[in-house]
This record gives C-alpha cells, sequence and structure tokens, in this order.
C-alpha cells in the first residue's frame, strides 16, 4: 500500500476547517506554557509544517507577515516592560532609568525606574507566548484558504460570508492602487514619499475603492447574488422566533451561569438556546436557493490533521507540569519538560499526511 | 430575444437622455455589434439588457426592454442572471472569487443547480474556453487575455440565451483578442448564444458580426443592419472599410480577405509608386480636426482629385519630416536587465531613442513594454546595464528634476489628475514643473479646445482625459515623451486626434516611445516599431519593414496591399 500523500487537488484538498482546528490545538497549547523552549518549539512545528504544505496562492504569502506581526508583539511587549516598569519584583538590577515625577493621583503608575533581569525574562516570556498564538493563527492562514472556510458556512450566514470575502480582496487591491498612485505622484515630479504624499494619495485611492466596491456589486448582482426562494410565512416567522429566542435564551443562561445563584436553570437553558438558535440557522437557509461547487469534504487526512492538533492541546494541557512555567523569581534557566515536548512534536503529522501541493507554476 | 421598445434613459442628474427612443430587436442567435463614437450610451443600452440600468444605475427608463420574454421593469438584474450574461470593460471589476474554478462556479451556485450539472458544465466550459491547464490559479496571476477569457466563462456556466459584452478586447493585445473573438465564435455557431458587443476596435470584430447596430451621436436614432451597408454610413470604421471607401467598392470589404479578393485592380494601380518616407502622412492641420465625428482625416480628402492632389502631395512631402538618423540621442540603453522577484522582465535590452522620432513598442501583454518605459523614466531601478534619459540617469534624478527631461502618460491618465478642476490641475501642474503660469492652460486650450476651467476630470470622457494628462506632462516640456497604451478605450475620432497631436509634437522635435498594442496607430505615427517578447528585443526596424512581414503586427492596409509596402489609408490616399 502507498502511504506517500498524493499531490494536492481541489478533490483531496484537507478540509480548511481541519487546519484551522489543528492551528488552534497549537496555540492552546502555547497559552498553557511560558516556556521559551517549548514555544520554539511550536513555532518550528508549525513553520515545518507550513513550509512543507503551503501554496503558491496570494493567501498563502500572509505568513511571514504574521511571524513579523509575532516578533514585533514581542519587542513591544519588552520596551513597555522597560519604561512602565512591571510588578515583578527582582533583585537582579540591570539599569535605572531616569524616573518621571508624576503627581499623587498616579499612583501605581511608573514612567521610567529601575529595570531588572527578571522583569525583562517575565516580559520575553510573555511576548513569546502572544506571538506564538499569532503565528499559529497565520499559520492557519497560510495553509486554509479562506473562501473555502466560508463556504463550509450554513446557508443561511453565506452573504456575511460573502462580504467578509470581498472584503478581505480589497485590502490588496488597495495597496496596490496606493502604488501606483505614488507612482503617479513621481510622475508629476512631486517627492513620493513624506506625510503629505500619502495623504495627497488617500483620497483617490478611497475613491478608487469605492469604485470598485460598486463595480463588483454591480457585477454580483448582475449573476445572480442573493436570489431567494419562496418561503412560506410561516417559516419565515418560526425562523424569526427560533434565532431571537434562541439568542435570548443564550444570554439569560450566561448570566445564570456567571451569577452563581442560578445553577439549576442556568445549563439547561443554554443548551435549548444554543438548539434553537441552530434550528433557526437551519430553516433560514431555506430561504437560500444556493448550491455549493466541490464544497471541501473532511476526509480521513482532515480527520488526521484535525485530530494532531487536538492532541497537542490535550496532552500539553494534562501534563501540566511545573516546567511549563519556568520560574521567573528567583530566576532560573528553562528546562525542556520530555513529555509536553514530545506531545508538541505530534503537530507534525499533517506536514506528513497532507496532500503535496503542486510545484509552482 | 433582446427587444428594446421606444427606450429612452435619463440619468437623475443629466440634461437630456442618454438614449433616446431607441428601437432594436435582436433575433435569437445572432452577433450583434454595437458601434458609435464615445459617449453616446453604448454602455447604458448594453447594461439595459441586463436590468442594471436603472435598477442598479438609478435614472428613469422609459418603454419596454424585454429580454427572452422577461420584461426588465419586473425582473431585477437577479431575476435574469440565468438569461444574460453580462461582461463589462474592466474582467477585474467582474471577478467576486479569487481562483478560476471557483470564480466559473459562482454563478452555477447563485442560481442553485445541483452539484452533479454544475461539475459538468465546468469541465465543458473549461475546455470550450481553453481554461483548463488555469483552473486551479488565482486569478490574479493571470494575463489580459486569459482573465478575459474567465471573466466570459464565469458568466457563461449558467448557460444563458444572451451574452453582452463591453469592448471584450479593447485592452488586449492582438494575438489575445483573437483567442476571445474565437471563443465568441464558437458561442455563437455552436451554441446558438445570441452576443450584443460594444467595441471600439473595429478592425478586430466588424467582420464577425451578423449586424451592426450604429448610434451615430447622442440622442440620434439606431441605425441597424447589415455590416457592410452600415459601415458605408458609419462615422466609425475600421481601416479595410475606409479603403474600400476610398477605392469606390461596393459592396464594402469587412475583412482583410474579402478587401484582398478586390484589391488587384488598386493595386496595379499603386505599383511603381512608394509611400514618401516616414511614418504616413495626413498633414497635421487636418487631423486634429473639429470634434465632430466623421470629421477625420481620413474622410477630409474623399473629393480631391487633379491639381490640388498633387500640391497636397508636394506639399505633405516637404512637411514630413524623414526618421531622422543623425539627431543627438534623447535616451539611450545599453544591455538594460530588470527582474522581478525570479522574473527577468527585460533581458539585455539595447534602445536608442532621437529628438524627433516616434518609437512604437509592441508585444504582447507582459513582453516588458511597461518595464522598459518605467526604466526610462526612473520608476524601475534595472539589475544590470546603462540607462540615460536627457543624458542622466533616472532612478537616481530626483523627480522634480526628471520632469523636465523625461514624460510619461501611464496606461490609466486618471492617475496622474488629483484637483477637482481643470483649472486646480494645471495651476498644480504649473507648479510642478516650475513653468510661468498659464502654460498648462495654453496647452490644454490646445489639446482640448472648449473645455470649461471648472468641469472636474473625472466628468471628461476617455479621450479627454488622455489630453488633460498629456497637457500636465507637457507643461514641463520634456523633449522625451513617453505613451504607455495611449488609444486603450479611444473611439476612432479621439484616436485621430490623439494621432495628430502626437505628429505635431514630433515635428517639434520631441522624441515619443508608446507601448501599443493598436497596429493602426503604429503605423500611422511610428517611424520605428521595436518589438519585444519576453523581455527581449526580437525586432527593431523602421515600421514599414518589421510590421508588413507580421502577421500579428501588420495594419489591415498592409495586409491588404502585400507585398506592397502601404501602412495605412492616408498613404494610399495621397498616392492616388
Amino acid at each position: 500500500m502507498n502511504l506517500r500523500a498524493p499531490e494536492a487537488n481541489r478533490s483531496n484538498a484537507v478540509h480548511a476547517g481541519a487546519w484551522w482546528l489543528w492551528a488552534l490545538g497549537l496555540a492552546v497549547a502555547a497559552s498553557r506554557t511560558t516556556n521559551p523552549l517549548l514555544l520554539g518549539l511550536l513555532v518550528g512545528v508549525a513553520g515545518f509544517v507550513v513550509a512543507a504544505r503551503r501554496t503558491d496562492a496570494p493567501w498563502a504569502r500572509s505568513y511571514g507577515a504574521f511571524v513579523k506581526l509575532g516578533l514585533a508583539v514581542l519587542v513591544v511587549r519588552l520596551v513597555f516592560s522597560v519604561l512602565l516598569g512591571s510588578p515583578i519584583p527582582g533583585t537582579h538590577l540591570l539599569v535605572t532609568l531616569p524616573e518621571v515625577p508624576l503627581p499623587d493621583w498616579a499612583q501605581g503608575v511608573r514612567i521610567g525606574g529601575r529595570v531588572t533581569a527578571e522583569q525583562l525574562v517575565f516580559a520575553l516570556y510573555d511576548g513569546a507566548k502572544l506571538a506564538t498564538l499569532l503565528i499559529c493563527v497565520g499559520a492557519a492562514n497560510a495553509l486554509a484558504n479562506p473562501a473555502r472556510l466560508l463556504k463550509s458556512l450554513p446557508g443561511a450566514l453565506y452573504e456575511v460570508g460573502v462580504a467578509v470575502v470581498v472584503a478581505m480582496t480589497f485590502a490588496p487591491n488597495m495597496v496596490a492602487d496606493v502604488g501606483r498612485l505614488r507612482t503617479a505622484r513621481r510622475l508629476r515630479g512631486r517627492p513620493a514619499g513624506g506625510v503629505k504624499g500619502v495623504l495627497q494619495v488617500g483620497l483617490p485611492v478611497l475613491e478608487g475603492a469605492l469604485e470598485r466596491s460598486v463595480a463588483v456589486a454591480a457585477s454580483m448582482d448582475a449573476r445572480g447574488y442573493g436570489r431567494t426562494a419562496p418561503v412560506p410565512r410561516a417559516v419565515r416567522h418560526a425562523t424569526t422566533v427560533l434565532t431571537l429566542g434562541g439568542l435570548l435564551c443564550v444570554c439569560v443562561g450566561g448570566y445564570g451561569l456567571l451569577a452563581a445563584s442560578g445553577g439549576s436553570y442556568a445549563v439547561p437553558l443554554v443548551a435549548a438556546g444554543v438548539a434553537m438558535a441552530l434550528a433557526g440557522l437551519r430553516l433560514g437557509g431555506r430561504r437560500s436557493v444556493r448550491t455549493r461547487y466541490r464544497p471541501d469534504r473532511w476526509d480521513a487526512r482532515s480527520w488526521l490533521v484535525a485530530g494532531s492538533g487536538a492532541a497537542v492541546a490535550a496532552l500539553v494541557v494534562a501534563a501540566d507540569a511545573a516546567a511549563l512555567h519556568p520560574g521567573v523569581v528567583p530566576l532560573a534557566a528553562p528546562e525542556l519538560p520530555l513529555w509536553p515536548a514530545l506531545s508538541v512534536l505530534v503537530g507534525l503529522l499533517p506536514a506528513f499526511v497532507a496532500p503535496l501541493p503542486k510545484e509552482s507554476m | 430575444m433582446i427587444r428594446f421598445e421606444n427606450v429612452t434613459v435619463t440619468y437623475a442628474d443629466a440634461g437630456a437622455p442618454t438614449l433616446a427612443g431607441v428601437d432594436l430587436t435582436v433575433p435569437e442567435g445572432e452577433l450583434v455589434l454595437l458601434v458609435g463614437p464615445s459617449g453616446v450610451g453604448k454602455s447604458t443600452l448594453l447594461n439595459a439588457v441586463s436590468g442594471l440600468v436603472p435598477h442598479f444605475t438609478g435614472g428613469t427608463l422609459r418603454g419596454r426592454v424585454t429580454v427572452g420574454g422577461r420584461d426588465t421593469r419586473t425582473h431585477r438584474p437577479r431575476e435574469l442572471a440565468d438569461v444574460v450574461g453580462t461582461v463589462g470593460q474592466d474582467p477585474l471589476a467582474h471577478f467576486v472569487t479569487d481562483t478560476v474554478e471557483d470564480e466559473l462556479a459562482y454563478g452555477m451556485e447563485s442560481l442553485g443547480l445541483a452539484p452533479a450539472v454544475m461539475r459538468r458544465r465546468m469541465e465543458e466550459t473549461l475546455d470550450l474556453l481553453g481554461l483548463a491547464a488555469l483552473r486551479e490559479r488565482p486569478i490574479a496571476t493571470l494575463s489580459g487575455g486569459q482573465q478575459q477569457r474567465v471573466a466570459i466563462g464565469s458568466v457563461l456556466t449558467p448557460h444563458p440565451k444572451v451574452l453582452v459584452l463591453d469592448e471584450p478586447t479593447s485592452a488586449l493585445d492582438p494575438a489575445a483578442a483573437e483567442e476571445v473573438l474565437a471563443v465568441l465564435q464558437r458561442l455563437v455557431h455552436d451554441l446558438g448564444t445570441t452576443v450584443l458587443m460594444a467595441e471600439h476596435r473595429l478592425e478586430r470584430v466588424v467582420q464577425y458580426a451578423d449586424r451592426v447596430a450604429l448610434l451615430p451621436a447622442p440622442g440620434a436614432p439606431v441605425v441597424v443592419g447589415p455590416p457592410a451597408e452600415v459601415m458605408a454610413v458609419s462615422p466609425v470604421h475600421p481601416p479595410v472599410v475606409a479603403l474600400g471607401r476610398l477605392a469606390g467598392w461596393d459592396p464594402l470589404p469587412l475583412s482583410v480577405r474579402d478587401a484582398r479578393r478586390r484589391a488587384g485592380g488598386l493595386r496595379d494601380r499603386l505599383a511603381g509608386r512608394t509611400p514618401p518616407p516616414g511614418p504616413a502622412t495626413a498633414p497635421a492641420s487636418a487631423a486634429p480636426a473639429s470634434g465632430a465625428p466623421g470629421d477625420g482625416p481620413r474622410r477630409a480628402g474623399a473629393a480631391r482629385s487633379g491639381v490640388r492632389a498633387v500640391l497636397e502631395r508636394l506639399v505633405r512631402g516637404g512637411v514630413t519630416p524623414p526618421a531622422p538618423a543623425a539627431a543627438p540621442a534623447v535616451a539611450e540603453a545599453r544591455g538594460l536587465a530588470v527582474r522581478r522577484g525570479r522574473v527577468e522582465a527585460l533581458r539585455d535590452v539595447d534602445l536608442v531613442v532621437r529628438a524627433g522620432e516616434t518609437v512604437a513598442l509592441m508585444g504582447r501583454n507582459g513582453a516588458g513594454k511597461s518595464t522598459l518605459l518605467g526604466t526610462l523614466v526612473g520608476l524601475v531601478e534595472p539589475a544590470s546595464g546603462s540607462v540615460l534619459a536627457g543624458g542622466r540617469v533616472p532612478h537616481r534624478t530626483p523627480p522634480r528634476e526628471l520632469v523636465r527631461h523625461v514624460g510619461l502618460v501611464p496606461q490609466e491618465p486618471r492617475d496622474l489628475l488629483y484637483a477637482d478642476t481643470v483649472a486646480a490641475e494645471c495651476a498644480a501642474a504649473d507648479a510642478d514643473a516650475g513653468a510661468a503660469p498659464g502654460a498648462c492652460r495654453a496647452l490644454v486650450s490646445e489639446l482640448l479646445p472648449g473645455v470649461a476651467d471648472g468641469t472636474h476630470p473625472r466628468d471628461l470622457s476617455e479621450g479627454q482625459r488622455l489630453a488633460l494628462a498629456l497637457a500636465v506632462v507637457l507643461t514641463a516640456r520634456p523633449p522625451l515623451l513617453l505613451l504607455d497604451e495611449p488609444t486603450r478605450g479611444l473611439d476612432y475620432a479621439a484616436k485621430a486626434r490623439l494621432a495628430g497631436v502626437l505628429r505635431g509634437l514630433a515635428a517639434e522635435g520631441h522624441a515619443i516611445v508608446m507601448a501599443t498594442h493598436d497596429v493602426e496607430l503604429a503605423a500611422e505615427l511610428a517611424h520605428r516599431v521595436v518589438i519585444l517578447a519576453d523581455g527581449e528585443v526580437v525586432a527593431d526596424g523602421p515600421t514599414h519593414e518589421v510590421v508588413v512581414s507580421s502577421p500579428a503586427f501588420a495594419p489591415q492596409v498592409a495586409k491588404v496591399l502585400a507585398p506592397q509596402p502601404w501602412l495605412t489609408v492616408p498613404q494610399v490616399e495621397a498616392a492616388l
């Protein structure tokens, strides 16, 4: 039997939802630890899978942007820690910045002052956690086509989904517009850079975006967007009642859960609310005549991809060893805990089971 | 299939109706070509078929439009989506999704077809349009011709009975246009689809039309008839028709093949004569003729004869500057290479442009024409080799100084215009170029007579906007003028005016380099043609030598009169 992953095509593509579950699994694992070695391992696993299985499509290029964003978050976290101080007590003094004197009412706020090694290490761990979460999201973005994910939404939510897709295609178009108009500024003999240049370009870019949205709307209308099937009055009303009633039940039940006094009615109420809302969505889907062309199928490979992410999350959550949170006060070198590290490696599975994208053209 | 009954369309803020009293019937299975000068309401008429006018655009529509028996008054565009497929001028503005297959499926999904039907039609449509190899490609990575085919495919999958196309080939190179037209032919012949299409580039499409509907002027009644009859009276017509009118052929030929079969006599009369040197030679005074359509240079000499013709020929021979060989070089590229990521956009390109010379850059979409213009104006930095414009290295010269040496009118002239009024635009151009106040306005008055100071650039027609952008660029008096696809979206009258202006500029000593797909324009204006393919120069020589032998880049007159070296109707007219 041939166990090697097949070449990717539309039919055997891993379900977009499976990629998101996998990434969320890694993210859950990242949120449970501040150990920089484990976080690094998680980033490495996500990066390896992305490198092995991403395509050349435009959305796949977002991974680099997410990595940069993660690094920026890390740096910002460190800078804030240095400038605004930190409640972490520390004995290893690195430098003492001049402190800005603040009035009495601003007690508890500090600008400048002591910078200790402990607070920096704490900020570093904390920032690394956030950065890892972002990189996991970036990996999902690079591996799963966002438009396909929206195709898996229930019919009643389809129109919302289209709005999101169109909005997402707008950003790159606007970036291209800015480039073109700055070029044009240069052609008129004005320097292309500078705040003034950007501002002068702003209005035409917005105009262009508006025109494009009108054109897309016309095209969608002419191609049948928003055609509805005739639905009996009773069904329409039932949809409204179910959806609104369900949401109301969820709200009241949620309040009961939090208030701690309504433990008896809260859980059944939330359950009923969710069931009603789902029924409402299902009924609402009847109004839509849309069908789906070759939706992603949830096959064995999708199970494996989603399952590996879930396994990483479950194993790391279950591990709960002290090594997941290396000491900051007093400072201690982080250790790599064996079992959590091995469980993180389970997340590499998609790099072997997901279909292999074709070589770029 | 399509019926217009006394249709009048008035937009909310317009004084006069855009369409007035239009009666038009298009029977099933016909390909009807809608022609007319810019601004006569062709797009409005097309959008009325799909119901976008007035449901989407606003305005009032009086009269009745029915498509396949459905009245657009009671059916909104989405309810006509299974009968009418509409493709607008810009395919990019048409796409809703991001990959080819999703785009083709979008319309079928909206109509709620069964998955098995969708799958079958998808494969059929991919084959019909030759898109099978591109099915998983992101749309943004396709070429212009491929995008246009995807746009047509995306409205074909629901199997509409009517296809409405607004300028499907205007932005395409000759080969890509052939691709699209071949597809349309197949649809009409094999599937019996009714096609209503507007197009400025008549030389490409008129021979495919079963009938032609002419909108001669805003508010004028529609003239419908067989192509040859309508072309005989149409103010807009392709060169082959102009040649036929000149030679008095009846019925008029519409294709090169028809014309060639009749051209024996004309070839005999022209034998032994040679075209005047230099580019085609309508006198500079006749070309930027009054705005009235039909008053173009080609008709100006219809009744010319005897002594007058001889005199004119003498005058023309004197006026036309031969391709200047010894003039100083205004732009010079040596061993130029440009890389975009891994792609070598240009490789080892040598080009010298001299003062007073007009050079046409041709080649398919993506061959590197725009990149070459970009390096000359400093937008693109060469990877190796050298480039000089006006003796300066463009990408190292500050923009404020560079505009005095080289100016580029980009593909979308609107990008150059920021201000709210023509007057403000001119004042800004004077300030940018460091010219005396009023210099730009004087140019505008010359190029665009009769445009008021307070007009918003957005309200100008395509051709007027181009002229305004040209005036803005010329305010700095650059000796080297670059134009990227200047005739995109222009009708014949606007094109003739542009040709006149450019000829005048060349005579004043400006060097002009234009990237264009328009073989007729190149034949009319260029001293030299440079053909690029995959970033390399594959041909560089005098226009008549390069163009006559090429199947793709030869103008119609050259094809008709080959092997004689005639390129344009005015040349032939001058020689007769």
